[in-house]
């Protein structure tokens, strides 16, 4: 109870203390508690962890193009070390505000360690993914976050995101994976950058089009020329 | 007639198991004569013994009906619906292979549903051990409904003409098809050629940009297996027109005897 009421609940009016309406109230309270990060008020790893097998599950069977990403503080340790911990969790918070700002009701957003957050957006087409990311990754690095003291302090984060694989019956820890294998090539190549491993390509490239039309000028697949076999005629 | 009379029973009765080779054939680009190719191959194969059935695809909008001048009353969609048994939809075609039509403008199977797309693998499932081969004509484009009609098929053939814009959308099937499906190999047919040998020349075409730019799932590049190219043939429009089997129409001319030798480049290649 305590840590309900630490949290900020009430109970409902009228449900009197002991009555079946004021337990489920409490047990309400308790799902939604045990659902969210005390720091943030996003959803903590718990909830992450069951929606990201529910994406996994509904990608495979509708085949909806979906978008893990996860986002980690860029020298976060600096921050802690030299403005305090206190510091520290504002930051924390404001990258979640803006996290949370950033993104479609229907997305996810979770903080899933100290400074690192996912988000999970269904029905994200590949070729949004990169100017989702990119926007998100823009919006922290503009976004000031106030410290104690009054002294601005504004922080970058390095994003890595993975496609899920339609139609695929796949597992949120190879999803997961990929996923955090880019954030490491986004932190290994420089941080403040958003690395995405992308679904193969189905572009064919200008380059690849001359290629494909580098031997055969159009006359000469049109045009019957001197030089090569007429086709034969037709017998009827 | 006397090769009927000796002819060895039916092997639905010898064999059980044994299950249809399954191709599915697709474009890329639209107009290139897909569907006018599967229902001529379709007979091609069918003369050359193998029981054949088309499955057309196309679910959004089908027009083997249109092609081999059929009007069922019983389309894929009174099965998906649960109006028909399957065994009342799968019908005989002019060639002597069956077809299981999906009806024009189903709108609502445009999209890939995975109500679709479980009725789809139900009714392939149930057909492939009636059957030695299964052509499966899909519709234009990379959709995902295309791109699942595909999947569900061992080998595809991919259809295409000299056009340049032909050319580049077959490329991209191909390119697809590696990088999705693990594709190792993939038919290739030349429609609508002005001269022998154009086929086989976009063909190795096709093959050296692939070598250079498509990555399969496993590393290595797909292969391109030239079936044949298709001459430009103004028998093809007459037959088209006519809404009869250029194989029964016009069975002489070159169009149909490059139909005949896809055919058998393809049972050689079984």
């Amino acid at each position: 109870m305590s840590l309900l009421l630490q949290a900020g609940w009430t109970a409902p009016e009228g449900a009197l203390h002991g009555t079946t309406s004021w337990l489920q109230a409490v047990v309400d309270g308790l799902c939604e508690l045990s659902s969210r990060d005390a720091l943030t008020g996003l959803n903590n790893r718990r909830q992450f962890e069951a929606a990201i097998a529910r994406e996994v599950d509904r990608v495979a069977r509708i085949g909806e193009p979906a978008l893990l990403l996860l986002a980690d503080i860029d020298h976060f340790k600096r921050v802690n070390d030299t403005h305090g911990h206190a510091a520290g969790d504002v930051v924390i918070r404001a990258v979640a505000e803006c996290l949370q700002d950033c993104v479609r009701p229907m997305d996810l957003v979770a903080r899933v360690g100290g400074e690192e957050f996912a988000i999970i957006l269904p029905n994200c087409p590949p070729a949004f993914g990169q100017a989702v990311s990119e926007r998100i990754r823009q919006k922290v690095a503009a976004k000031t976050a106030v410290i104690v003291g009054g002294q601005p302090l504004s922080v970058t984060v390095s994003i890595g995101g993975a496609f899920a694989p339609p139609w695929v019956r796949s597992s949120a820890a190879l999803w997961s994976e990929r996923a955090d294998q880019q954030l490491y090539r986004a932190k290994s190549e420089g941080r403040n950058r958003t690395c995405l491993d992308m679904p193969p390509l189905t572009v064919v490239s200008a380059e690849e089009k001359g290629l494909l039309f580098a031997g055969l000028t159009q006359s000469d697949l049109t045009e019957p020329s001197g030089s090569g076999d007429p086709m034969p005629k037709t017998t009827e | 007639m006397m090769e009927s009379m000796t002819a060895p029973a039916p092997q639905a009765t010898t064999t059980t198991t044994r299950l249809a080779r399954t191709v599915a054939i697709t474009s890329g680009k639209g107009g290139v004569g897909k569907t006018f190719f599967s229902a001529n191959l379709a007979a091609a194969l069918t003369r050359q013994g193998m029981k054949v059935l088309v499955l057309d695809a196309d679910l959004g909008l089908a027009n083997l009906d249109v092609v081999l001048n059929l009007y069922p009353k019983i389309t894929l969609h009174d099965v998906f619906t649960g109006k028909a048994e399957l065994e009342e939809a799968i019908l005989p075609a002019p060639g002597g292979f069956s077809v299981l039509l999906a009806g024009s403008g189903l709108v609502e199977y445009s999209r890939l549903t995975p109500e679709v797309r479980d009725q789809l693998s139900t009714i392939f499932e149930a057909v492939k051990p009636r059957f030695d081969v299964i052509l499966i004509d899909t519709g234009a484009g990379i959709s995902d409904v295309v791109l699942y009609a595909v999947s569900m098929a061992q080998e595809v053939i991919v259809v295409a003409t000299p056009e340049p814009t032909s050319m580049t959308d077959a490329y991209a099937t191909i390119k697809v098809l590696a990088s999705q499906q693990s594709r190792e190999q993939l038919h290739l047919v030349v429609n609508q050629v002005t001269r022998q040998g154009d086929g086989r020349a976009i063909c190795n075409q096709l093959q050296q940009v692939v070598e250079r730019f498509v990555q399969g799932a496993n590393g290595s590049f797909p292969k391109l297996s030239f079936l044949g190219d298709i001459p430009l043939d103004p028998s093809v429009r007459d037959a088209v027109q006519k809404r009869q089997l250029l194989l029964e129409l016009h069975p002489g001319s070159a169009a149909a005897q490059g139909v005949v030798q896809v055919a058998t480049r393809l049972q050689a290649r079984g």
